[in-house]
């Protein structure tokens, strides 16, 4: 009886501010909607209009496809980016430094940044890519360049640097916790058998820290899917995105279409999860 | 081979490590030497004299609009946030130490709570409270509540559902740190207290929350600065009113001075104060708890 009553708080937050949310944006997104209010309704309207257009490719793509792949493409090059610089930085801090107080001194010194706003550290990026900025003033001094290049902020080079610059650390805490766990002698007993370097890395390290690889990715793939701030801010509002199409269709209070398309983005990332959770157990790994 | 020269690797993964920190840590630093711009200065470099001028503009309120009682919202939304988030999760942590009913669903819905897109969880509950309303207006409406048909607007506010919003973020990071700390937690001691005569009150008052207090320090980092931070879940569900997050997001089209690093520095040196202030409570309850035992 006690624990029930104890993990009753933690129970009646989530059923009332995540259960009973997501509940209510699957019933609207069925229903209908006036430019005043919301009609209660079961209708294939929010959805029919979604994907208007898109069965007909010699048009091109339709808007939602568009929004789909360029979210989509976006989400691939931080994956890549963020877990090959995860792993690489978490690989430096296990299995290269021998001091375990170094250690966890680096580590925090990577991790600490997380504490921070998301907001301020995008703002960061102001002085150093705009026109005028740190690194035009660079690439013009050096000769690399004539004149300052305008690519560099509000473009998909600065949103991908900038959820690089932010999500990284996501990919490095459940990475270096699996290399932490990894059996040393494992690693010894390879070299002893005669492996190389990049065999012991490709055929045990990678393999041992592949729920770590996972953990990491799924916190990557569903932070950039659903973003709409980071895209905002460091796109200079010119970028489309899933979150964004939701964030705007709400402020029209276009609420039914809204709830429409965060049904199908929570189809799409679920699917995602199901498919990465394959992989590894993850209640095995806490 | 020598055990103690460095392999050519180290040297590279050094380099790379280094260059890392500074990517992490050199944009902050700058607005933070840019917000001593002087009055002529402009967004960039180069710096036109060193001045606290910024700072002036922004405590004089004067180009940001009320940033001081959006930085006031936000920091009373995060100390409450920072206790539920401490209270919910150590109660909750402690239960799954025994075995209750629903409890790998709810071990799942937390997790979910985790990983499911914070846009549609905002969404969904300014879409919970919007139906709330419309049923409390009907309600009044065909009973004819005179004082809700005059007075009541929404019962979105900072309070009801932003708060909501944060703990559905801040919460699952509270409770698996605290399955981290069960996790390493001694069994014996509490048999051992209750063969001793301890209540389940007595057990938890005396044995586990001495021995726990130094992680809900962690805990409640995690709890206020989450908070502090938060802005997408934040977005859609919190009406009229603008936490200081949301009003910097707004900002960043707007203002177009060295006001807003100066804003920025302040807000991360709250931050940095927090953690510092954490890291001071963490040592403080281990030398108490070493005193305790030793003692």
């Amino acid at each position: 009886m006690a624990p029930l009553l104890q993990a009753a708080p933690l129970a009646l937050v989530l059923l009332l501010f995540f259960v009973f949310p997501l509940l209510a944006t699957a019933v609207v997104s069925l229903w209908n909607y006036t430019e005043y209010s919301l009609v209660p309704d079961i209708t294939q309207r929010n959805y029919v209009e979604m994907f208007e257009g898109c069965s007909n490719l010699s048009d091109g793509l339709c808007a939602t496809f568009r929004t789909y792949i360029s979210t989509l493409r976006l989400c691939l090059m931080v994956w890549a980016i963020t877990t090959l610089l995860g792993f690489t930085i978490s690989y430096f801090l296990a299995f290269h430094i021998r001091s375990e107080s170094v250690r966890m001194a680096l580590f925090l010194l990577c991790t600490a940044p997380f504490f921070t706003s998301n907001v301020i550290r995008m703002i960061s990026w102001l002085p150093l890519l705009g026109r005028e900025g740190v690194v035009n003033q660079a690439l013009v001094a050096t000769g690399l360049v004539d004149q300052p290049q305008d690519w560099l902020l509000f473009s998909e080079f600065s949103v991908v640097v900038a959820f690089v610059h932010l999500y990284t650390l996501f990919v490095t805490v459940p990475v270096f916790n699996s290399m932490m766990r990894i059996d040393r002698r494992l690693m010894e007993a390879a070299q002893d058998a005669g492996a190389s370097p990049w065999q012991t890395l490709w055929h045990v390290v990678i393999p041992l820290t592949k729920p770590g690889l996972v953990i990491g990715s799924i916190f990557v793939i569903v932070l950039v899917m659903g973003d709409f701030v980071t895209i905002g801010v460091m796109g200079g509002q010119q970028i489309a995105s899933i979150g964004k199409v939701i964030q705007v269709q709400m402020s029209y209070l276009q609420f039914p279409a809204a709830a429409a398309q965060a049904v199908v983005l929570l189809g799409l990332v679920l699917m995602v999860i199901a498919v990465m959770t394959r992989l590894i157990d993850i209640r095995r790994e806490l | 081979m020598d055990e103690d020269r460095r392999p050519f690797s180290f040297w590279v993964l050094a380099a790379v490590f280094a260059a890392f920190v500074v990517f992490l840590y050199g944009p902050t630093l700058t607005i933070l030497v840019l917000s001593f711009q002087g009055p002529e200065g402009g967004l960039t470099f180069p710096l036109q004299g060193v001045s606290a001028h910024w700072y002036r503009v922004l405590w004089a309120g004067a180009g940001v609009i009320d940033i001081w009682s959006s930085f006031r919202r936000s920091l009373w939304l995060g100390l409450v946030v920072m206790v539920l988030t401490t209270v919910i999760s150590l109660l909750a942590g402690y239960a799954f130490r025994r075995r209750f009913p629903g409890q790998g669903l709810l071990f799942n819905l937390t997790i979910a709570s985790l990983i499911v897109p914070s846009i549609v969880v905002s969404l969904g509950i300014a879409l919970e409270f919007r139906l709330i309303d419309d049923a409390v207006k009907a309600f009044a409406e065909a009973y004819e509540v005179a004082w809700v048909n005059e007075a009541y607007t929404t019962a979105m506010g900072l309070f009801t559902s932003a708060l909501g919003a944060h703990l559905t973020w801040t919460l699952p990071f509270g409770l698996l740190i605290m399955f981290a700390v069960f996790n390493r937690f001694p069994d014996n001691l509490e048999e051992e207290a209750r063969d001793l005569g301890a209540s389940p009150w007595q057990v938890f008052r005396h044995v586990v929350l001495p021995l726990v207090a130094p992680s809900l320090v962690g805990v409640a980092l995690f709890g206020f600065t989450l908070s502090w931070d938060e802005i997408a879940r934040t977005s859609q569900a919190i009406g009229d009113t603008n936490t200081l997050p949301l009003e910097l997001q707004g900002l960043t089209s707007t203002v177009t001075t060295p006001e807003i690093y100066a804003l920025g520095t302040v807000v991360t040196g709250v931050s940095v104060l927090v953690i510092v202030l954490a890291f001071l409570g963490v040592s403080m309850a281990k030398r108490r708890a070493a005193k305790r035992v030793l003692g």
